[in-house]
């Protein structure tokens, strides 16, 4: 499950205004990337292209052997089947309520009869955590629950790929800690290829195995967890790491996330801030695109900042991993 | 336009929506229409000595030119801004990009059975404007001005020909397309917000408003 998409040279503008320009990379089949960049750089425009509802200008999109950004209308249609989508309101139908949303893809592209819909929308409300809210419009729902749902009907056809446009954004910390901890759960579960695009640090920090840095209208760096954490690249660093001091000045996007973030790590501008453990499934299960903590790092030779790895409960991932792993399970 | 699965249920629903928004106001309009214009062309024509004819002015004026008009301008103003403002909220919530996504043309599934429901529905109302008018303009003639209903009813009837109706009805049938077509398109391609969204409705009846009285004189110009 889960296929590899790989964007070449893509470039997209609106009239005279280049959004982003030569973006390169490869999202691996079945991993978590994520493409972090402050508010307005383009993050959602980045997903529309993916998905083919916006061209570029230039570039290739591949996905088995298809450019999805040079294709025709058919085959667009064709490869989109591959997509779920969440979108970052959750762009739920606001006529129909939470169960018939869910609902709505099977009813259109499947022969299925009512009660075989039923067995699976009512599953994925159940994954999703939304029991007893089915009946409920959109409109009558908080946003962190809209979400769920967009998440759930972009789920009901079995997605390779799914994209996220901001999970994270507009919920309190506690509702984003459990929505990641959801999409992690989920993509050890269906295994699928995952691109969530945020500007939440934390979320950026924690989640994926590769992160992606957008930034002025390009990709300004894309790779493992690790290598991006411990970056000495004086924009990856301001970023990541959120230091008030660096190339990104006060007139770029800051907002209270960042700030938190920058409060939380102290104020040293020289030291790097440890890495933290990446976000494990629930009930000791692993993901198949996971690697050991420290993997990237021991095949580089780069040993990590002092107290790395370490989480909240004083456990160190990198040392214990192994017997970390056999106790949650 | 109508080859793939045509969405009738889509279109019977708005087209009932697009009359219970819209058939009231038509007909109130409609009464001091036919009033005005009775007491206008009424005066007018006494002072010539030929009020004989106030009932054929009626026919040319309200069957023929007002009557589409206010319709249009109802389908445009009641219905018209009630679609785009749909459309825009659903264009800004992302439910356009996610249809899309999911697979469904959202012209065939949104634009197609809204268009075709106001082209419908036009016609209807237009008949409604005419029957409305017309009464209007008799009793107001007859009632409030003294004037006879013998010669209003044989001015009338030597002016009036099934001709006209017919291209009021067409009138007022391109009328309801173009208002529903520039709402919709309007409507889909709202950015920037909710204040998107109510500048796209303001434009979509700005706009609707002036080709319809495009539309109108051209084809009052070719049918005449
Ligand atoms: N359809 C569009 N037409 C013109 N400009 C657009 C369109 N969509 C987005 N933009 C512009 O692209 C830029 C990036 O927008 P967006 O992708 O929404 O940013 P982000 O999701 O990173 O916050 C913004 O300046 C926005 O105004
Ligand atoms: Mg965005």
């Amino acid at each position: 499950m889960g296929v590899e998409v790989v964007v070449e040279g893509l470039t997209k503008s609106f009239g005279r205004q280049v959004i982003w320009e030569d973006v390169t990379l490869t999202l691996p089949a079945g991993g978590i990337s994520v493409l972090l960049g402050p508010s307005g750089t383009g993050k959602s425009v980045f997903l529309k292209t993916l998905v083919g509802l916006l061209r570029p200008d230039r570039g290739h999109i591949w996905i088995d052997g298809h450019d999805l950004a040079n294709c025709g209308e058919n085959k667009l249609y064709e490869l989109r089947r591959l997509f779920g989508v969440l979108f970052q309101d959750g762009a739920l139908f606001g006529s129909m309520n939470i169960y018939d949303n869910i609902a709505f893809p099977l009813r259109e592209h499947t022969k299925k009869n009512e009660s075989q819909i039923r067995q699976i929308v009512m599953e994925k409300i159940e994954l999703v955590g939304l029991n007893g809210a089915e009946g409920k419009l959109p409109g009558e729902i908080s946003g962190g629950m809209r979400k769920r749902a967009g998440l759930a009907r972009a789920l009901v056809l079995d997605p390779e790929i799914i994209l996220f446009d901001e999970p994270d954004s507009g919920l309190d910390p506690v509702r984003t800690a459990y929505l990641n901890q959801l999409i992690v759960d989920l993509n050890a579960e269906i295994e699928a290829t995952f691109l969530i695009v945020t500007h939440d640090i934390n979320t950026a920090r924690t989640v994926p195995d590769d992160i992606g840095l957008l930034f002025r209208r390009e990709l300004v760096m894309f790779g493992p967890r690790e290598m991006m954490l411990s970056s000495g690249e004086p924009v990856v660093r301001q970023f990541l790491n959120a230091r008030r001091h660096g190339p990104i000045g006060m007139s770029e996007e800051k907002d209270v996330s960042e700030l938190e973030a920058e409060a939380q790590q102290g104020h040293d501008p020289g030291a790097l801030p440890p890495i933290p453990p990446q976000l494990m499934p629930t009930a000791g299960r692993l993901r198949r695109s996971q690697q050991a903590p420290g993997t990237w790092l021991a095949a580089n030779g780069v040993v990590p900042p002092p107290g790395s790895f370490v989480d909240e409960r004083g456990r160190d991932w990198l040392r214990e991993y192994p017997r970390l792993l056999g106790s949650v399970r | 336009m109508l080859k793939r699965p045509f969405h009738w249920r889509e279109c019977l629903h708005q087209a009932w929506f697009i009359v219970s928004v819209s058939a009231l106001p038509t007909a109130l309009v409609a009464i001091p229409f036919g009033a005005v214009l009775a007491l206008q062309a009424g005066n007018l024509i006494r002072q010539f000595g030929a009020q004989s004819f106030t009932g054929a002015t009626a026919v040319l004026g309200i069957v023929r030119e007002a009557s589409p008009v206010v319709t249009a301008l109802m389908v445009a103003g009641a219905a018209g801004s009630a679609i785009c403002a749909d459309l825009g909220a659903r264009k800004i919530r992302e439910e356009i990009d996610a249809l899309e996504v999911l697979g469904v043309d959202p012209l065939q599934r949104l634009v197609v059975p809204r268009v075709v429901a106001c082209a419908v529905v036009a016609p209807f109302l237009n008949g409604l404007v005419t029957t409305v008018g017309l009464i209007a303009s008799y009793l107001f003639n007859v009632v409030a001005q003294g004037g006879s209903p013998g010669a209003y009813l044989q001015s009338f009837n030597s002016l009036a020909e099934v001709g006209d109706l017919w291209v009021s009805e067409v009138k007022a049938l391109v009328f309801g397309a173009t208002a529903g077509l520039i709402a919709a398109f309007k409507g889909l391609t709202a950015a920037g917000g909710p204040k998107g969204v109510g500048d796209a409705v303001n434009q979509a009846v700005v706009f609707s408003a002036m080709a319809l009285f495009a539309e109108n004189f051209l084809i009052s110009a070719v049918t005449t």
